[in-house]
């Protein structure tokens, strides 16, 4: 699904990234952990089309789309979350998660401002399949309600349904589970198994191990933007270097 | 042929040290709050206006001078405290449009309390122009320039060798940061007002006896002054300097060998052509987002 | 379903008040500043959607109303052009203008269309004030009645009749825009613009049509208006013009279709109540600015109703 290939990013004399290579399996959840500053906010800024890089590649079911824009990306199929939590406060929920669904509607100004019946037909789906969303990710009950009067553990999860009604092929989470507590953590690792079980692709930023380490099939880790280990869970924690920069000598 | 070329020269030397001090306003307190002070022009003017009346008034010259300054500086610092402070946390487009209402009020105040007429000032050493290489230059151009450069000397000074203005620099590098070792960062927008309104009545009254000054004499050159500091790239004093010079003289040039009546279109001919071709202006520093 | 529900409401409320209110007002005068608001209120509904909806501040949108209505008065009154073919001119010079202008420009981030329109209104106002052949100069020119196969429209109860079809026509079209895939592409790019991209909106084309279409609106309700007050004046296109429309949209909501026309209908009157205070005018226009921007950033209407649906909890 996703090859990722040399690829590297400095920023002036900054080597966020540096000749990082893996790839990642169709239908599998892959995650990107290590120290804060490690370069796995950059990475997934450089595959979700925000930076464009240095030098190296990324294949994108079988296309180099390194430096494309975000909304381009979006078009292939990549969907992405954010750490810092980028939802429109100044819309209602749905239309939040409608937004996420914008490359499958009419882009016409003209058939807007008219309100042709095909535009109205189309929109009552979209906002059909944007509550099904929200009731998928477990926020159904916000259907009514505007952004800004949802608590923090309810608006991740809205950014995911948005994320998710793009209808993406391969979808980046930067950190899900940021700022949440262990009962939220634990409903966000259901909700991520759900969506990998629906057939997306799952790419994930984490700190949280437990999660990191019960869902991942894969996992990649960094260290001052350059790899440090690669393999399924067991293996990435039996790494003797992994765990001296990272987990921790065994107790 | 050269003698007009001077000439033309000159007095775009003139407006344009009153553009530079102008942008460099504009450039302070853009960088201590990212907020583009639309009431700017207003100081230059107050600062003209003032000075006139109390020179008119029987007030010796100097005396003027500073009273005139020092009002001025007082009506930035009060326009900060009554309308910057209360909004400081809003969106900076909330900001703009509260400078722009502020501008309104300034300009509709004098207007009413001191008419539409224009006023002069006396020129500071009289007005018998001097011959340079041809052409004639007028005395208070001279004091212009000097005072112009006097000023950007001393405020080089004050931010790169008082605490103060180390204080501001950080605070306009990156606010949070500023506060985390302890800058009062209201106090230094505070200041910026402050700052900014003294250098625009310093540009106003050097150029009264030249351009005349009324009630709207603050607008074009605000806005003017604007222009100059996007050109300069809104970033530091040289761009600014470079950007209010660079203006003035394209504008004199265009009066001269173009056209007199659209002498005033240059300044924004020129920051469209900016924005297309040149967006971080002259000196722009580039800068890489971090999301 | 709730918003289809206010959308039609608001328009009917809005069609009833517009059908009464002749019958309401005295005379002529008053259906006079009716209609103006009328038209201003055309123009703030436009910018408001580039301001409150898209996020974008246009410090020059007076230049483009001044393009349409010194388009129609030069060119029916210089090359005898019928009026609604002048105004379509104007409309199409207007958008092009706009889209040169905005295309570049809004790749760009921040404030550059502030700046941008900013320049290009204050050239516009410069050119009509210096070509006194075309334009007559500062002193202005008279505009030719409008004449649409044969019927002149004629005097103040015509005028309202056809200013108040355009603005029902002119708010339909704007809540039917909010609602719609474009509409919330719109808020989206507002709210969170790199958020929007990754779903794909491709920020700067819709920015741009937005602006594009804000900016033909204005010309054409300046079209219009040059043909209703008969006589057009550079300063339609100045500075102080365009700040006036932000205050309405600012004042009125920004981000509310009605609270343009709230907006639009204080900000037409009150200079109508200031004109025995000659200078008080700027002062409480700035005052105004200023006091809604710290108390009220939100804007009339919206603080309203946010003040009644917190009430209703």
């Amino acid at each position: 699904m996703l090859t990722i290939e040399h690829l590297s990013k400095s920023f002036g004399g900054v080597h966020a990234v540096q000749d990082v290579s893996f790839a990642v399996r169709a239908g599998t959840i892959h995650s990107v952990i290590g120290p804060n500053g490690a370069g796995k906010t950059t990475l997934f800024n450089l595959v979700s089309g925000i930076y464009a890089p240095t030098s190296g590649r990324i294949i994108l079911k079988g296309e180099n789309v390194a430096g494309m824009a975000p909304d381009a990306l979006a078009r292939r199929g990549l969907s992405r979350t954010f750490q810092n939590l980028q939802v429109c406060m100044n819309m209602t929920a749905i239309d939040n998660v409608m937004v996420g669904a914008h490359l499958g509607l009419n882009q016409n100004l003209f058939a807007s401002m008219l309100r042709l019946p095909a535009v109205r037909r189309r929109d009552a789906e979209c906002r059909l399949e944007a509550a099904r969303l929200m009731d998928f990710v477990g926020v159904g009950q916000y259907k009514d309600a505007d952004a800004s009067q949802m608590p923090y553990g309810a608006l991740k999860r809205l950014e995911i349904a948005r994320a998710l009604a793009a209808e993406p092929k391969i979808l980046l989470l930067d950190e899900p589970a940021a700022g949440l507590n262990h009962t939220e953590t634990g409903q966000i690792e259901e909700l991520i198994r759900k969506v990998a079980q629906s057939g997306v692709t799952v790419l994930l930023v984490e700190h949280d191990m437990k999660l990191v380490m019960n869902l991942s099939d894969q996992l990649l880790v960094l260290d001052y933007g350059k790899m440090l280990a690669v393999g399924t869970a067991a293996e990435v924690r039996a790494n003797p270097d992994v765990i001296a920069a990272y987990l921790g000598a065994p107790a | 042929m050269l003698a007009q070329f001077l000439q033309f020269l000159y007095s775009g030397m003139t407006v344009g040290s009153s553009y530079a001090l102008a942008a460099l306003g504009f450039t302070i307190i853009y960088n201590a709050s990212g907020v583009i002070n639309f009431a700017q022009g207003e100081f230059i003017m107050l600062g003209g206006m003032l000075a006139a009346l109390m020179a008119g008034a029987g007030v010796p010259m100097p005396l003027a001078i500073v009273g005139a300054v020092v009002a001025t500086a007082v009506v930035g610092l009060a326009m900060e405290k009554a309308v910057i402070e209360p909004a400081r946390n809003a969106q900076v487009v909330t900001l703009i449009i509260i400078t722009i209402g502020a501008s309104l009020t300034i300009r509709g105040l004098v207007q009413i309390w001191l008419g539409k007429a224009t006023h002069s000032l006396a020129p500071f050493s009289g007005d018998t122009p001097i011959q340079l290489l041809g052409a004639s230059l007028l005395p208070q151009s001279l004091w212009v320039l000097g005072v112009t450069l006097a000023v950007v000397g001393a405020l080089a000074w004050f931010f790169g060798r008082t605490l103060l203005g180390k204080a501001m620099l950080a605070t306009s590098h990156n606010k949070l940061a500023a506060q985390l070792v302890g800058i009062d960062t209201r106090r230094v927008l505070l200041l910026s007002f402050g700052l900014s309104a003294l250098l625009g009545a310093v540009g106003g009254i050097l150029v009264a006896p030249i351009t005349y000054t009324s009630y709207d004499a603050g607008i074009m050159l605000g806005l003017k002054g604007f222009v100059a500091a996007v050109l300069g790239g809104l970033g530091g004093g040289v761009g600014a300097v470079a950007g209010g010079l660079i203006l003035g003289v394209a504008e004199a040039m265009t009066a001269g060998y173009i056209s007199s009546s659209y002498k005033d279109a240059v300044p924004f001919v020129l920051i469209l052509l900016i924005l297309f071709f040149m967006p971080r202006g002259l000196f722009g520093a580039k800068l890489s987002e971090r999301v | 379903m709730k918003v289809f529900q206010s959308r039609h409401r608001g328009l009917l409320v809005l069609a009833l008040v517009l059908a009464l209110l002749p019958l309401v007002l005295p005379n002529a005068f008053y259906l006079d500043v009716a209609i103006r608001i009328a038209l201003n209120a055309i123009v703030v509904i436009a910018l408001n959607l580039l301001m409150g909806y898209t996020g974008q501040i246009s410090l020059g949108h007076a230049g483009f109303y001044g393009l349409g209505a010194y388009a129609s008065a030069a060119l029916t009154t210089h090359f005898n052009w019928p009026p609604l073919a002048a105004l379509a001119a104007g409309a199409l010079a207007t958008g092009l203008l706009a889209w040169a202008l905005a295309r570049p420009v809004l790749k760009l981030k921040g404030h550059t269309l502030a700046m941008a329109t900013l320049g290009l209104g204050i050239i516009i106002s410069i050119v009509i004030n210096n070509e006194t052949r075309w334009t007559g100069g500062p002193d202005g020119m008279p505009v030719p009645s409008f004449a649409l196969a044969g019927i002149t429209v004629e005097g103040e109860t015509s005028w309202y009749v056809v200013a108040a079809v355009l603005l029902l026509l002119m708010t339909w079209l704007a809540l039917n825009l909010i609602d719609s895939p474009v509409g919330r592409a719109l808020q989206a790019i507002h709210g969170s613009e790199i958020a929007a991209r990754v779903a794909g909106v491709d920020t700067t084309r819709f920015k741009v049509r937005v602006f594009v279409l804000s900016a033909v609106v204005a010309s054409i309700a300046g079209s219009v208006s040059a043909h209703y007050i008969g006589f057009i004046t550079p300063g339609m296109a100045g500075f102080f013009h365009s700040i006036e429309l932000v205050t309405m949209v600012v004042v009125g909501g920004m981000a509310s279709v009605f609270g343009s026309i709230i907006g639009a209908a204080l900000l037409t009157i009150l200079p109508q109540l200031l004109q025995a205070f000659e200078g008080w005018e700027v002062v409480v226009f700035g005052v105004i600015l200023m006091g809604t921007m710290i108390f009220l950033p939100k804007g009339l209407v919206p603080s309203i109703a946010q003040r009644l649906r917190a009430r209703r909890k």
